[in-house]
């Protein structure tokens, strides 16, 4: 039996990517032309042998479950462990809305007590990357650390300061401190919001704090406790989209259209699986120009595509232009239309000869099963 | 258990060993097609579709391939608590045991499993064909008319009748007459080889043919022309549309470059009938900025940075940059080089070709010159080769290796 199991927390990063995260959460926004962002967590912990993960909701979990259905498609659908939907208690905040994660964490209290592991793995929803936590449970152990909590070093100016979590370590790699969220980056490692502890220090981390009011896992679980508990941090050498905006969104979508980072991500060490749709292969017809583009099975392409991320069973009409896009399932594109810079939702069709252009900078975004 | 109405049995045992090299290591319905399929993957798939639920698969020749790839029948929506998909290889019993000598034959070495499923029904299908075909209107005229068997049937030319087992029929579908390759057809309905029959009549046959001597214990050969000879009530089901058995490496290769029309006539973009496979799990593919692509099917997984023209991608493919490949077919996880240059050829599963090879043509100007998909033979390179830098391997050649 592996020694992890794994929580994913869906309970946070609600509206920020606008029109994307209207109908669904960060979990189950469309990314990378046929996945959606939960597959990529989901895949890495069962690549690193977790056979139990729990997933925590809240809010617009439909289009979450619909993707999720049994486990199947990670093996997750298991006589013993498996994978386990955790809704909140809505009972305890008469608003209906909790303020932090930590109300979910107790309502499902049960589930981690009964659970058989001794390591608990704890990530957000919105990290494309491939990573493999049984090299993070070893420094853990060798450490004999609390806590552990996986960051990157970024070189340079970091996008969305004020959307990401800083740490500071000593030379042994000793979290001293950390901010949430600051306006202004003072330290040049970023916190990739995934954890690992013990799976009891986790139920009474949950206990303490509800019982004294926290609401907020890292706030007031980890933040608070920075001199009580060994807290060692784990750099993650490799690529890391962190997706908190519609920019990083765009920027992350496209940072695949780089072949090295494609294959990190999707081939280098474990692979990542999505709901399989039994889609045929790609089609490119007779006037197809394709060019820096990555492209979903499903998709009959006529026109010509450009810097552009096509998801399963777009189709693209004779003469249409598309240039760094992001198209998502299903969208129908008519005959000499041209789009730029634009993120198409599921569903959207463009009509013959129809234009659209958004900038690099601020794409534009066109809602679900929009008609244009 | 429940009584079934109808239940399939699908023939996969055979070698096809006119594929040469390509069924080298695989049974024929284990080859891989499309781009994407096994080519079981389309009678497996049109069970699904038309809610055949318990399905038996009858294995002999090198079955390890195709019975890991249909495991417990998921990815065709086959695993079932009542039913489901059974691979059924022949086995031994108390008197010895023997392989399966005929089509007949199989199915009667497995009365115990039809019986056990206790259905009115039984269709009869082959592993090896391409089409899309609904079983259920076919089920509902065998009813209908009280057939004892009923027999899809396909137009076929004229001058290709000498090639299939031609029924003839009368004004309501009834079969009055079976010909197997006749010289001169009276008419140009062929079998398909899918076959319903009402299981008590067939159990009967069956257990009769097997006692009889010199019998080839086959459906074309003995079961039908002796139920006609009875007086069995045997109709004719008429099937439009495309359907292809992919016997030799000209109609295999044939039936790939089909797909490329603009319409082609098995359309497997259709939602409402999925051809459903083994997902292989890769990501989308991903087309460099100086690659070229046109008139191509390329599956997930693909790295593609040079140019391919009216050629069949499968999954995990890499074409490196300056490659050149014209009417092939790309078998899954092939490493082409940089340079390389591929005409009319089909290249076998996880083959690499390095840099610089010209395959199926001898140099740049000869590629130039070809592209008529018609021009030339077919060049086949057989699973996991490993074609060192340069090598030049003439149009029409069959590479594979020694054992």
């Amino acid at each position: 039996m592996s020694l992890m199991m794994g929580i994913i927390n869906n309970t946070k990063n609600g509206n920020q990517l606008k029109e994307l995260t209207e109908n669904r959460y960060m979990a189950s926004v469309p990314f990378g032309g046929r996945y959606r962002m939960i597959d990529f967590v989901l895949s890495n912990m069962v690549n690193s042998g977790i056979r139990n993960v729990g997933i925590l909701v809240q809010g617009k979990y439909r289009s979450l479950m619909d993707h999720l259905r049994s486990g199947k498609e990670w093996d997750l659908d298991r006589k013993r462990d498996g994978l386990f939907i955790l809704p909140p208690a809505y009972n305890n905040c008469p608003l209906g809305m909790q303020k932090g994660d930590l109300d979910n964490f107790y309502a499902n209290l049960e589930y981690l007590q009964k659970s058989r592991q001794k390591y608990v793995v704890i990530s957000g929803a919105n990290m494309v990357c491939n990573i493999n936590y049984q090299q993070v449970l070893q420094m853990h152990q060798q450490k004999q650390a609390d806590i552990t909590i996986i960051y990157t070093e970024e070189l340079g100016e970091v996008h969305d300061a004020s959307k990401s979590t800083f740490i500071y370590t000593t030379s042994s790699g000793r979290v001293v401190d950390l901010e949430i969220n600051p306006i202004t980056q003072r330290s040049n490692k970023i916190s990739m919001e995934m954890y690992i502890l013990e799976r009891t220090l986790l139920i009474d981390i949950i206990d303490e704090c509800i019982s004294k009011g926290g609401y907020d896992f890292v706030m007031d679980g980890i933040l608070k406790n920075l001199q009580r508990y060994k807290i060692y941090g784990h750099h993650h050498p490799g690529y890391v989209g962190r997706i908190h905006s519609v920019q990083s969104y765009y920027r992350h979508n496209m940072d695949l259209l780089n072949s090295e980072i494609w294959e990190e991500v999707f081939l280098r060490s474990g692979l990542i699986y999505t709901k399989v749709k039994d889609q045929a292969p790609v089609k490119y017809m007779e006037h197809a120009v394709v060019k820096n583009a990555l492209v979903a099975n499903g998709c009959v392409i006529n026109g010509s595509v450009e810097n552009s991320v096509l998801f399963r069973g777009v189709r693209i009409h004779k003469g249409a232009k598309l240039r760094n896009c992001i198209i998502l399932q299903n969208c129908v594109i008519g005959e000499d239309a041209e789009l730029e810079n634009v993120i198409l939702d599921k569903e959207v069709h463009v009509s013959a000869e129809k234009q659209l252009a958004g900038l690099k900078e601020y794409p534009i975004i066109v809602e679900k099963k929009s008609r244009i | 258990m429940m009584k079934k109405e109808c239940i399939a049995m699908i023939l996969a045992g055979g070698q096809g060993s006119r594929l040469g090299i390509l069924t080298k290591r695989l049974a024929k319905p284990a080859v891989p097609f499309g781009g994407k399929y096994r080519i079981i993957d389309f009678t497996l798939s049109n069970c699904a579709n038309s809610d055949i639920d318990t399905v038996g698969v009858l294995t002999q020749y090198k079955p390890l391939v195709l019975n890991s790839y249909i495991g417990i029948g998921r990815s065709w929506n086959l695993d079932r608590r009542n039913g489901g998909v059974t691979v059924l290889p022949p086995y031994v019993k108390e008197q010895g045991g023997e392989w399966y000598k005929g089509t007949a034959n199989a199915i009667y070495q497995n009365i115990d499993f039809i019986d056990q499923h206790n259905p009115e029904n039984v269709l009869v299908l082959s592993g090896d064909h391409i089409y899309k075909m609904d079983y259920g209107p076919m089920l509902e005229d065998h009813k209908k008319r009280n057939a004892d068997a009923t027999i899809a049937v396909i137009e076929v030319p004229w001058e290709e009748t000498s090639r299939f087992g031609i029924m003839n029929t009368d004004d309501l579908g009834q079969i009055i007459e079976f010909e197997e390759k006749p010289l001169h057809a009276k008419n140009n309905l062929a079998s398909m080889g899918i076959y319903i029959f009402k299981w008590s009549v067939l159990k009967k046959y069956l257990i009769e043919d097997e006692q009889t001597l010199g019998s080839h214990h086959d459906f074309g050969k003995n079961i039908i022309p002796t139920m006609l000879l009875r007086g069995q009530r045997l109709y004719a089901y008429r099937f439009c549309g495309y359907w292809k058995d992919v016997g030799t490496i000209e109609s295999f290769w044939e039936a790939n470059m089909d797909l490329l029309s603009d319409n082609p006539q098995l359309d497997l973009y259709d939602p409402h009938w999925r051809i459903y496979s083994v997902n292989p799990t890769q990501p989308p593919n991903y087309i460099a900025p100086n690659a070229k692509i046109r008139r191509s099917l390329i599956n997930e997984g693909c790295l593609i940075l040079g140019e391919v023209e009216n050629s069949v991608i499968f999954p995990g493919v890499y074409v490196g940059a300056g490659a050149k490949i014209r009417n092939s077919v790309i078998m899954p996880y092939v490493k082409i080089g940089a340079n390389v240059c591929i005409e009319k050829a089909i290249v076998g599963e996880a083959s690499i070709i390095r840099k610089g090879c010209f395959v199926g043509c001898k140099d740049l100007d000869d590629f130039y010159f070809h592209g008529d998909p018609n021009y030339g033979k077919i060049t086949v390179i057989g699973e996991n080769m490993d074609i060192p830098r340069g090598t030049v391997i003439e149009n029409g050649a069959m590479v594979s290796s020694e054992d």
